[in-house]
This record gives C-alpha cells, sequence and structure tokens, in this order.
C-alpha cells in the first residue's frame, strides 16, 4: 500500500489505495454530517427508551413515559369535553325538554345535533332532512310516524323503530295478500286513494272498499285514515305517501307492505348526542308543541 | 478506520454483514416464537357465519377494500366520526384482513347496524340515490347473482386449517346455517347459539332466493358489531403493554 501523497491537481491528500496505480482521493464526509448522525443515533436511543417498542420475550417494554395511543386519545377527548364542559354537562343533566327552554342550550344542542345529523342521519333522511320519496321520511314536515313532540322525537332517535333494541318501536303490518281476495286489495286501494280528498268525504262511503277498509285498516289507521301514532300506522288522509301515491301504490302496500326499520342511536352515540340530535330534529319546522 | 482486512476478504464482509442484519431479524422474530398470541382475545369476538363469511369474499372479490378502510385509528377525530377504534381482536378471524389503506370512501370497520338493511340495499344498487355526491359505483348487479355456495364447507374447513375455530358441526351445518340466517326462518336457534349476536332476516328484500346482496348485506351489518365496548374490558385489550 502506498503512502498517504499530496495530489498537486487536486490539492488533496490520497487515501493510500491504489489499484493498478490508480489512486483514491481522501475526501471524507463533512464533520457537520457526522456529528449530526452521531446525535441521530442518540436521540433513536433516547426515543426507544422513552417509547414503548422493544420486544422481549415475555411482553413489549411499555417505554419510560408509560406512553400509549390509547392514552394520548382519552386525554384529547377529555380535554375536548372539559372545553365544552358548561353545556355538556347540563345537556347531560336536563331532558330534552327543558334543553330546548334554554336559549344558550338551545343553540349548542342545534349546533352540535347538526353535526351529527349529517354525519349519522344524512344518509338516510337526506342532508336537509327531507327525507327520500319511497324509503325514509322527511323530518321537515308536520306529518309524523310516531309522533312529533319532543319527547317523541327522542325516543325514536334513542331507541330506533323496528330493531334489536328492547325499547324499540314496534308494529307490523300484516300482508293483505294472505287475507283479501285481490278484488278486496284493489277496492280498498281506491277507497284510501279517495282519504285525501275533502271533496269526497260523502261520496266514498258508496264504494265497495269502504266496508273493507272499516273492516281491516280502520283499528290502526283510523276511521277515517287519521293515523295512530302509538303504532306508527301513518295517516292516510293527506298527501304524503311515504311508498308511492295513487291507487296501485296504496295496492302493492297493501298485499305485501314495506316497512321502515330505523337503528337505535343511545347505543351507538351515547344519550347526550341523542338529546341534540332530537333538539336539532325538533327545530327543523315540523316539531309539535 | 481501518477498513482494508474487511475489504480485502469477501468472506469477512459477509460475515460480519450477515451478524449486523440478523441482530434486526432476531429483534424482531424470536419474541414471536415465545409468545402464545399477540392478540389478546375479547368477549364476543366469534368467528364470521358462513353467509357473513361468503358476503366477505364479495367485499374481498369487488375490492371494497381499494376504496374503503376497515381501521379506525385511535384519533379523536376518527373516534368522532365512526366509533371505538379498532382492536386487533376484531379482525383476527380475518383471512385476509380488509384494513384497507386508503379512504377514497367512509371507513366501515363499525358500519354494522348504522344503516337498515333497506338502506344498504338502495345505496348498493344506486349509491346517488341515497348519497347524492357519492362517486360509488353501484353495484346492482349482486342483487341478480345467486349466491355460489358449493364449496361452502371446503371453503370453511380451509379457514380453519389457518386457525379459524370452525368445528366439525360448524361446518356440518353451514349450509342449514347460511339459509336460516338468509330467510330468518328455519334453524335459527341453532344459528345464533352457533354465532351470537348474527343478523337474521332476508337481506335484499326478495326472500324466494338467496343472492349475493344477502350475503354482502349481511357481512356490511355485522362489521363492528360483536365487541361490546361498553364493557370496560374490551377497550383494555389492547397489546399496549
Amino acid at each position: 500500500m502506498a503512502e498517504h501523497r499530496y495530489d498537486p491537481v487536486t490539492g488533496q491528500y490520497t487515501t493510500g489505495h491504489s489499484w493498478d496505480g490508480i489512486e483514491e482521493l481522501y475526501t471524507p464526509l463533512p464533520r457537520w454530517w457526522v456529528i449530526t448522525l452521531v446525535i441521530s443515533f442518540i436521540i433513536a436511543i433516547i426515543y426507544a427508551a422513552l417509547y414503548p417498542g422493544w420486544p422481549t420475550t415475555r411482553f413489549a417494554f411499555a417505554g419510560l413515559l408509560g406512553w400509549t395511543s390509547a392514552g394520548q386519545l382519552a386525554e384529547e377527548q377529555a380535554e375536548a369535553r372539559s372545553e365544552q364542559a358548561h353545556w355538556r354537562n347540563q345537556i347531560a343533566a336536563k331532558s330534552v325538554s327543558e334543553i330546548e327552554q334554554s336559549d344558550e342550550l338551545r343553540t349548542f344542542a342545534i349546533t352540535g345535533g347538526r353535526a351529527l345529523f349529517n354525519q349519522n342521519c344524512a344518509a338516510c333522511h337526506g342532508s336537509g332532512a327531507g327525507g327520500q320519496q319511497g324509503q325514509f321520511p322527511s323530518l321537515i314536515d308536520d306529518d309524523w310516524l310516531w309522533g312529533g313532540k319532543i319527547d317523541d322525537v327522542y325516543q325514536t332517535i334513542a331507541h330506533g323503530i323496528r330493531n334489536e333494541d328492547p325499547e324499540s318501536r314496534q308494529s307490523e303490518m300484516p300482508a293483505f295478500a294472505e287475507m283479501l281476495s285481490p278484488e278486496e286489495i284493489a277496492a280498498v286501494a281506491e277507497y284510501v286513494a279517495t282519504l285525501s280528498d275533502a271533496s269526497k268525504a260523502d261520496s266514498r262511503k258508496a264504494l265497495p272498499g269502504a266496508e273493507v277498509f272499516a273492516n281491516n285498516c280502520a283499528g290502526c289507521h283510523g276511521e277515517n285514515g287519521e293515523g295512530m301514532r302509538e303504532m306508527g300506522a301513518p295517516r292516510l288522509a293527506d298527501q304524503i305517501w311515504l311508498y308511492g301515491d295513487g291507487k296501485d301504490a296504496v295496492a302493492r302496500q297493501v298485499a305485501h307492505p314495506r316497512m321502515g326499520m330505523m337503528p337505535a342511536w343511545k347505543p351507538r352515540l351515547g344519550d347526550d348526542a341523542v338529546k341534540m340530535l332530537a333538539v336539532y330534529v325538533h327545530s327543523l319546522g315540523g316539531g309539535e308543541k | 478506520m481501518n477498513h482494508s482486512l474487511i475489504e480485502k476478504s469477501a468472506a469477512l464482509l459477509f460475515m460480519l454483514t450477515f451478524i449486523v442484519i440478523s441482530i434486526g431479524g432476531l429483534v424482531q422474530i424470536v419474541p414471536l416464537f415465545k409468545i402464545d398470541t399477540t392478540v389478546t382475545k375479547v368477549e364476543g369476538m366469534r368467528p364470521y357465519t358462513p353467509l357473513e363469511q361468503l358476503g366477505r369474499n364479495i367485499y374481498t372479490r369487488e375490492g371494497c377494500y381499494t376504496c374503503h378502510s376497515q381501521m379506525i385509528r385511535p384519533f379523536r377525530d376518527e373516534v368522532e366520526r365512526y366509533g371505538h377504534y379498532s382492536i386487533p381482536a376484531e379482525s383476527m378471524y380475518d383471512h385476509p384482513f380488509l384494513w384497507g389503506s386508503k379512504r377514497t370512501g367512509p371507513d366501515l370497520a363499525r358500519v354494522g347496524g348504522k344503516y337498515s338493511n333497506a338502506w344498504q340495499l338502495a345505496h348498493l344498487i344506486h349509491p346517488q340515490s341515497v348519497v347524492p355526491v357519492s362517486i360509488m359505483p353501484s353495484y346492482a348487479f349482486l342483487k341478480d347473482k345467486p349466491l355460489y355456495v358449493d364449496d361452502l364447507n371446503l371453503h370453511m374447513s380451509a379457514l380453519k386449517t389457518v386457525g379459524v375455530p370452525y368445528d366439525d358441526e360448524m361446518i356440518a351445518s353451514a349450509h342449514a346455517d347460511l339459509e336460516a340466517q338468509a330467510t330468518g326462518q328455519g334453524a335459527t336457534e341453532a344459528l345464533l347459539k352457533r354465532y351470537p349476536k348474527a343478523k337474521l332476516g332476508d337481506f335484499d328484500g326478495d326472500p324466494s332466493r338467496i343472492t349475493e346482496m344477502d350475503a354482502l348485506i349481511a357481512y356490511l351489518q355485522v362489521l363492528g358489531t360483536l365487541v361490546d365496548f361498553s364493557e370496560p374490558d374490551a377497550s383494555s385489550a389492547t397489546p399496549s403493554k
């Protein structure tokens, strides 16, 4: 191996390595670069000591700080909760109707309820709560299947409709295809289609479907089709038809009824969120006193 | 800095390189040989029912995981939106796991029970009918495809081989269980005994036959519903210690 030699062309020394007369210049890494590398080693060791990571054969070292991502989440949630504690504590303690009576709490609940609605309810009821024809009821009109008072709305959101929650709202319309003849179904559909027309109040009584209606439908939907909220039986004497209007749609619904199902939200979102949602939905226009 | 010895001896260079790389490998691999499991078991987790498992296969086949993750991370924004963060036990019977890595659509780890079957059906047939701004394509064809079940028992045996605790009875009654869940009739009690919390009923609005739509909705409706996070044990079951 040759000696370190000064190379006059580049003005640098060689490493002394020589392969077939070709020599290598000695150009070490810049000092700042080497120092940075060493510092990063030190930081890595400190980091490994403070935070979890090192496995052993029986457990993983938890780190000197005892940090966990779940723990950090819990802290951040508690911090967010404490920022809103003034309102959240009152919402937790009060009933929905009490919340509605306080301007301050109502504003808070409507703001929070709107965010919750867009995330959880809008998929079915629409982002403006206008519902979706053929499936999901509108929440901005005064036609309520299960009641439009604030406590009714709260109950419906908390426990849902026709689901597995023990307090869920339950009802089932029978499939009349198995009980009525096709002629009777056609007749009752024609009768039902007249219920919302006040000018036919007298003439409809002579329709052949009137008797079928009285015997089979009036028990839940009322003698004049006014509906029954305890059963979730829709009002038939208006122009709002969830599953389509007209004789044919009514006949289909009589023969093989479709019935909506709504999840229970209290187990998923918690009671406070359901209260805020109830206040928000009740504020949309159709809420009843 | 005397490199010349290493630089001139290929065997020495190879040996020293091997030792350095081995350290990284040993640190990762050796503990896994010594511990029984990396997943803390949690109350409520059970293998998928036959119908859910076949629905899961359709989810995989259609590449749902390319747009939907199934992994709620322990961040406040995710927990506020999707619910309790995912824990390892929740995907312990997933082969392969479907955590995904991209969210073009929302996370689905807890979508089970969030919407009604009717909504899932309407949404899969024509997503924009219920979510106007959605860019999800239509999967209406699933409703017209009868569910292929001929290799169901073999499929479950294969899953058993890789560690899913299906017992002989579960495999033998797979077809009966599938039919009971998809129709809500028949041996539903036996099904619920084997697979607690299974959702029953006709999922696709057509009770006369069992389609791929039935299976996919049954799978979506079970996602994230098995572990009860109101129990204190469940949330502490993260292997962070």
